[in-house]
């Protein structure tokens, strides 16, 4: 067994990093908007919609019960050849759209959760002195349902981020596709995945940090 | 002032509101008693829409709900005017004493933040919380949480509070204070409709003590005769159940 070459893994990390900005626009935005779009989907789940609930299960059970590669490829590859009018999508949408729907169908199944764990004379306090629905849900449910779900979408957060690496293969170049395209110049696979695993890890350390001292500010309503 | 005619309510086929008919005068204090599931909480809850009646009409001031096709608008009307307190508080979790009972006059009655603050700090040195303003419900004993409950219900300022046995989840150590707050509304002549089980309260503050049974009205009149010339059967054996023997 060859010794890992040290020199190379240091001259890289710059090179790398140079992308990590690119990986965590794709997770940002996909999390802005798959944030977004789970408030929605939960909010039809919890109210029942008429019309609208029976498609919104049909959308959540879909992109659950299908892996994120196949949905890429599908909004990348696939419904181009649908839809003309979709050619010009390039790489970067796709990949936000595919982790946008995707997380957003897993998210809003736990936002759901949280909002019908909310103690029902809460929303009946708030309706009994004659605030609308959108209201009640704006500033009393929503609020103590994000408290409750934060740590589990911090967790979807966290999984968004390692999921961007499958960007690479609609050719995007973030963090993992830069990786690809430099290992397959120096042949030191082991030394230039090492080096992006490390990268992933840390900014997931950093994450698990941020959640933790989230969660301390989101109970203080609740301390004694 | 308020009018309630023919108030029904159903739960299958069952009537848990039978025709309910009811005046109740500004200021008057009203207590609801009577057995277990016979509608007291259903009668409460359908005059602020929690439940939706199937039939009557309720009127509060210049306001008229035909339960059978109220409106959106009407119920929110109808909502803003009838303020409930809950048996368990039932207070926003998320928000502090003073923002509970601000959130209305905010939301509601879109008063400026600072004037609403203003109005629900006042509102906690009346129920004797001046100094709890920032403190979140969790923080709060029970007595505390249910005034905080009673201060929300009074900022909105509406024509009738409604109380739904305001005491009954309470230790006993906090049922006074909560009473005693109850008294001090009535004595600022807050028109209020409460179901209790607290018979000593219903004798000094009502003006009106009503019977009800199997979702209709039995029996009604001040507590001196209610309580102790009962006229109907069903009245005489139930006060005999709750009233210690004199
Ligand atoms: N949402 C509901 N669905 C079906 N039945 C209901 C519902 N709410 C109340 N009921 C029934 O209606 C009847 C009256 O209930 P209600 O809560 O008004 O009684 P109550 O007089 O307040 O009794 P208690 O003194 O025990 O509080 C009960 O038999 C109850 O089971
Ligand atoms: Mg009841």
């Amino acid at each position: 067994m060859q010794g890992l070459d040290l020199d190379y893994m240091v001259g890289l990390l710059p090179v790398l990093l140079s992308y990590l900005p690119l990986t965590l626009q794709l997770a940002v935005t996909g999390m802005a908007l798959a944030l977004l779009l789970a408030c929605l989907l939960a909010v039809v789940r919890v109210l029942q919609v008429p019309v609208l609930d029976p498609l919104v299960r049909l959308f959540i059970s879909f992109f659950r019960g299908t892996p994120l590669l196949v949905q890429l490829f599908l909004f990348y590859y696939g419904l181009p050849q649908v839809f003309a009018f979709l050619t010009a999508i390039n790489g970067i949408t796709a990949t936000i759209i595919g982790l946008t729907l995707h997380f957003a169908a897993y998210m809003a199944e736990s936002i759901r959760a949280a909002i019908v764990g909310i103690d029902r004379s809460q929303t009946e306090a708030a309706l009994s002195i004659g605030m609308t629905t959108s209201q009640m849900m704006r500033r009393i449910v929503l609020p103590q349902a994000a408290r409750v779900a934060a740590p589990t979408l911090m967790n979807y957060f966290i999984d968004m981020i390692k999921s961007t690496s499958l960007a690479f293969t609609l050719g995007v170049t973030e963090l993992m596709g830069a990786t690809q395209k430099e290992a397959a110049g120096s042949f030191l696979y082991f030394e230039a995945f090492i080096t992006v695993a490390v990268i992933y890890w840390i900014v997931v350390e950093g994450l698990s940090w941020v959640q933790r001292r989230m969660e301390v500010f989101l109970n203080r309503a609740y301390a004694r | 002032m308020i009018e309630i005619r023919g108030l029904t309510k159903r739960f299958g086929d069952r009537a848990v509101l039978d025709g309910i008919d009811l005046d109740i005068g500004r200021g008057e204090i009203i207590v609801v008693i009577g057995p277990s599931g016979t509608g007291k909480s259903t009668l409460l809850r359908c005059l602020n829409f929690l439940e939706k009646p199937d039939a009557g009409t309720i009127l509060v001031g210049d306001l008229t709900v035909d339960a059978a096709r109220a409106t959106k608008d009407e119920i929110l009307r109808l909502r803003r005017c009838t303020a409930f307190v809950f048996q368990n508080y039932a207070l926003f979790a998320n928000k502090t004493a003073l923002q509970n009972i601000a959130e209305g006059l905010i939301v509601v009655k879109k008063m400026a933040k600072a004037e609403a603050h203003a109005k629900a700090q006042a509102i906690l040195e009346r129920i004797g919380l001046g100094d709890r303003g920032d403190s979140y419900p969790a923080a709060l004993s029970g007595g505390q949480q249910q005034r905080v409950g009673i201060g929300r219900a009074m900022a909105l300022e509406a024509a009738l509070i409604l109380f739904d046995e305001p005491t009954s989840s309470l230790d006993p150590e906090w049922v006074d204070e909560v009473l005693d707050l109850m008294r001090q509304l009535a004595r600022a002549h807050q028109t209020m409709l409460v179901v209790t089980h607290e018979m000593q309260f219903a004798r000094d503050v009502a003006d009106r003590v009503i019977f009800m049974d199997e979702g209709r009205i039995v029996e009604q009149g001040p507590p001196s005769e209610l309580f102790f010339r009962p006229g109907d059967e069903r009245t005489r054996s139930f006060l005999r159940k709750v009233l210690p023997p004199a």
